[in-house]
This record gives C-alpha cells, structure tokens and sequence, in this order.
C-alpha cells in the first residue's frame, strides 16, 4: 500500500513535471548522438571487432547509463522531498517504512523503462542493427532493470542520510565515474594504460561485456554480469535500509 | 556622455572613469569571494572536466590509430575541451549568481544606488574570470604533469590562457544574458543542457574529417564551438595556426560584444522594470 501510494507519486511527478523527466530522457540522447555519430570512426580501428556496428556498441552504454541515471535522479528526488518536508510526514504517515524504499525503487524502474524506450527507438533510428533474439533482449532488459535498482538504492541511501539536495553530486559522481571506467568506447582489449587496469576490477566492464553480448546474439560473461548485479542490489538494499533507519533517528 | 574640453573636462572624465573602475573592483570582490566561498561551486566546475578528460584520454587512446588522426597522444589532442567546459561552467554560474541577485532584490536595491550598469555587468562577470583563470592554469599544469607537449611552447601557453579567458567571458556573458531575460536561477540551470549539447555536437571527440556521420560533421560544422575547440587545440598540438587562431578569437570576441550588447539592454530593461 505504502509502496505504490510512494511510487505512484513518484512515477506522476515524474511525467507531469518536464523539468524532472526531460534531463534523464534528453542526457542519455544526447551521449548517443556523440558517441555513436561523432565517434562513429572509432570503429574502424584495427581489432575492433564487434559485427552489429558502432552505434549498437554504444546503444548498450548508453542503455545502461540511462537506467543508472534513472536511480541518480530518483535519489534527487528523495533528497528534495527530505527538504520540502513530504519525507517527514511520509515517515510519521507510512505503517510499513520499508514500503518508501520499495516505492521509490518502482517509480526508479518505470522511469527508467520510458527512457529505455526512447534510446532504444532513437539508436534502430540511427540505424543500429540487432543480432540477438528476443532472449538475448529479455536479458538486456533485465541487466538494465537491475543496474536501474542498484543506482536508486545507492541514491536512496545517500538521500536518507543527507536529507538535502546538496548531496546531489554524492550520489552522481561515484555512479558518473564507474560508468566512465569502463570500455565505453572501445572494447575491453584495446584498452591500455591505467584504464585497462580500472575497467579489469570495474564491475560495469563485465554488464557492458554481457550487455553487448545480447545485442550481438553471442552472450558473453553473463553469469559474472548477474550475479554481480545480484550482489549490488542485495549490498544496496541493506545501505538503503540503513539509511532509511537514519532518516527515522533524525526525525526526517 | 561627452567630456567637456579642457583640463576641468578631462579630471572630471578621469574621475568617472576612476569611480567606473572602483565600482567594477567591488562588485568583482563580491562575485569572486561569492564563488570561492562556496566550494562545491569552485570545485566541481574544476574537477569535472579534468575527470571527464582523463576517463576519455584513456578511453579513446586507440582512437590516435585511426588514419589521419593529428597526433600520437590523445591526451594532447582532448585537453581543449576542459578549457571549453570550464567556459560553459562560467557560463551556468555568472547566470546562477546574477539570477539569484534577481531573485532576491539585491539587483533592485542596487539600482537605488549610483552603480553603472556596466559596472554591474563587468563586477559580476569579474568573479567567473578569476575562476576560469585558476582552471586555464590547473588545466595547463596537469597537461604538463602528464607528459603533452604543448608545440607552440611558452608563448603558446599565454595565448592558450588568454583564448580560454576569453571564451570563458563569451560564455559568462551569455549567462549573464540568460539571467537577465529570465530573472530565474532554476531557469538559468534549466539552460545548462541545452549549453553542454553545443559542445557534443562539435569535433571535441574527433577532428571534423574524421567524422564518418554526415549529419554530424555538417551540424560540427555549422557549430561554433568547433571553431573555439580548434582554435585552443591547434596551440597544443600543431603550432601557430593562424586560420585556427583567427577564427576561435574572432568567433569569441563576437559572442562576447553581442552577448554584452543585449545584457547590457537586457539589464536596463529589468532595472526599468525593478
């Protein structure tokens, strides 16, 4: 009950207020259009060997990245509900508290599916091609939908124990930097220098890897991508929960 | 106002032009102690572009693979984009803090006062220079530290200091500008995107004849901040250019005078207005 009260409220903010859905939408397109066109030749390079093209290679950081900044904004979201105010009588309203994270958590998902949707139509207009069957896709549907959870309970979790905005960089910059060290423009072998050995421990190389692996219908590390995933969700829910507690202590 | 002739005009002139001066100094003490008190204000706009050019410097180093690619070192050939971002972060903070005075009357109790809309202007785009200074700077330095060559050497450096500085005063102009039409901070950050898009549909990443897209050169093309990418990057990794140069200055110092021109309207009309 307090689950959907929250993520109803979260998912009508979202696609009511333009000046809250439009960065998440528009950001992730605007990577997409620098990445795969004005970096286009990039896959040319010799060793670079990845046969559904260029803009499929982005099209999967950029899948992955939106529903990461999906959570990122979410966590803004919280963090703003924590100075107006709402957070507190949230917390003196809810019965089940638990059901704020998990609310969230859901508004998180379906605005991250919307601006999945989006990319995915601006990258087959692009002209992205796609090897992998509907599996591989449900596969990349689902790393997608579990990256989106990981980055919302990161943000939570920072959201409730700062209660203020100004932890907005907080929350962006670690999931900003993961993101970025990681074979984003070209493949992990082609890396060198001290990226190479940044995106070898970097959890994103091995989602990137599976990730294209879908789209090229030849599913590479998926095993490691989920159960690491796994991990992340089951780590960032107990640092969200926890932050949830501090939120409680301090009276909202 | 014309100055009287003789030795009472021309004191008197000085005289304006002293107060002018004072009346600039103050209001950039304000703007710059105002940014440099607020940390995540200075430091973010700093950082940002650096971490930005590192992950892209190790990320794209293959990319100097590519046929025809200007340089071996694609470190080199990226560290002029943190000189345009940090021009884009002036651009966002001029208008912030002069959105904020608007907000908070503090625009309106100044009217009250002898101040010159000049004064005004220049004061609050003051504080932005000073800190599109420390960025040039920390920019060059860590180029240096890991290993880019600048070609043009020393002289090279100045001139790369003061194209960044005047870019980064185009662009603080323009949101000075943005401030003053829309009277808004949260408008003004609004804007930010839509600034940061300019840079991503430029030749930042590659050089324009190496963009395979059409569409995407054509847009590079057409885009100004190209040209200002170009201009800062031909000092770094291929000497004195002299189309290069002459376009980034010529394109910046026309930005700056047409964004300065309809501020300085832009502010009549909300002091008329306030």
């Amino acid at each position: 009950m307090v689950a959907r009260a929250v993520a109803w409220r979260s998912i009508h903010n979202t696609f009511t207020n333009p000046a809250i859905l439009l960065p998440s939408v528009i950001f992730p397109l605007f990577f997409l259009v620098a990445f795969a066109g004005g970096l286009s030749s990039v896959g040319k390079i010799p060793g670079f060997n990845y046969p559904p093209g260029y803009t499929a290679f982005q099209y999967v950081f950029v899948l992955l990245q939106s529903a990461a900044f999906g959570g990122v904004f979410t966590g803004f979201s919280i963090a703003r509900d924590f100075e107006s105010g709402f957070a507190r009588r949230l917390l003196l309203g809810a019965p089940r508290r638990s059901g704020i994270v998990a609310g969230y958590v859901i508004g998180a998902a379906v605005r991250g599916a919307f601006t999945a949707v989006v990319v995915t139509v601006a990258a087959l207009v692009a002209g992205m091609r796609v090897s992998g069957g509907g599996v591989d896709l449900l596969g990349l549907a689902t790393l997608a939908l579990l990256v989106n959870f990981c980055a919302t309970l990161w943000g939570c979790g920072v959201a409730m124990r700062f209660r203020t905005i100004q932890a907005g960089s907080l929350i962006q910059m670690p999931v900003f930097i993961l993101l970025f060290v990681a074979p984003v423009y070209v493949p992990q072998k082609l890396l060198s220098g001290w990226i190479s050995v940044a995106a070898k421990v970097n959890p994103v190389t091995a989602l990137l890897n599976a990730g294209r692996g879908f789209v090229a219908g030849r599913p590479v590390s998926v095993g490691l991508a989920f159960a690491l995933l796994a991990a992340l969700v089951a780590m960032f829910a107990v640092w969200a929960m926890r932050g949830l507690r501090s939120a409680e202590r301090a009276g909202g | 106002m014309v100055a009287e002739p003789g030795p009472a005009g021309t004191a008197r002139a000085l005289a304006a032009k002293g107060r002018l001066l004072d009346q600039v100094l103050v209001l950039a003490r304000r703007s710059t102690l105002r940014s440099l008190r607020q940390p995540g204000q200075v430091v973010f706009p700093l950082l940002f572009p650096l971490i930005l050019l590192a992950v892209n410097a190790g990320g794209l180093t293959s990319a100097t693979r590519i046929p025809g690619f200007p340089t071996s070192s694609y470190l080199a050939f990226a560290l002029a984009v943190p000189f345009m971002q940090g021009a884009l972060f002036a651009s966002i903070n001029a208008g912030t803090y002069l959105a904020i005075d608007i907000e908070s009357g503090f625009l309106r109790r100044l009217a009250l006062t002898p101040l010159r809309a000049p004064a005004l202007l220049a004061g609050q785009l003051g504080g932005q220079l000073v800190i599109g200074a420390i960025g040039a700077i920390l920019y060059i330095c860590v180029g240096l530290a890991f290993g880019v060559v600048i070609k043009t050497g020393v002289a090279g450096a100045l001139v790369l200091l003061a194209l960044s500085l005047l870019v980064a005063f185009a662009f603080a102009a323009l949101g000075a500008l943005i401030a003053l039409r829309l009277g808004s901070a949260e408008a003004v950050q609004g804007i930010f995107p839509l600034l940061f898009v300019t840079l991503f549909l430029s030749s930042f990443s590659l050089p324009r004849e190496l963009i395979q897209v059409h569409w995407f050169r054509t847009i590079a093309t057409y885009n100004p901040v190209s040209y200002l990418i170009e201009g800062l990057r031909s000092l770094i990794i291929k000497g004195w250019d002299g189309q290069a140069l002459g376009l980034a200055f010529g394109i910046a110092l026309v930005m700056l005078v047409a964004a300065l021109v309809a501020a300085g309207i832009a502010l009549r009309t909300r002091l008329v207005r306030t």
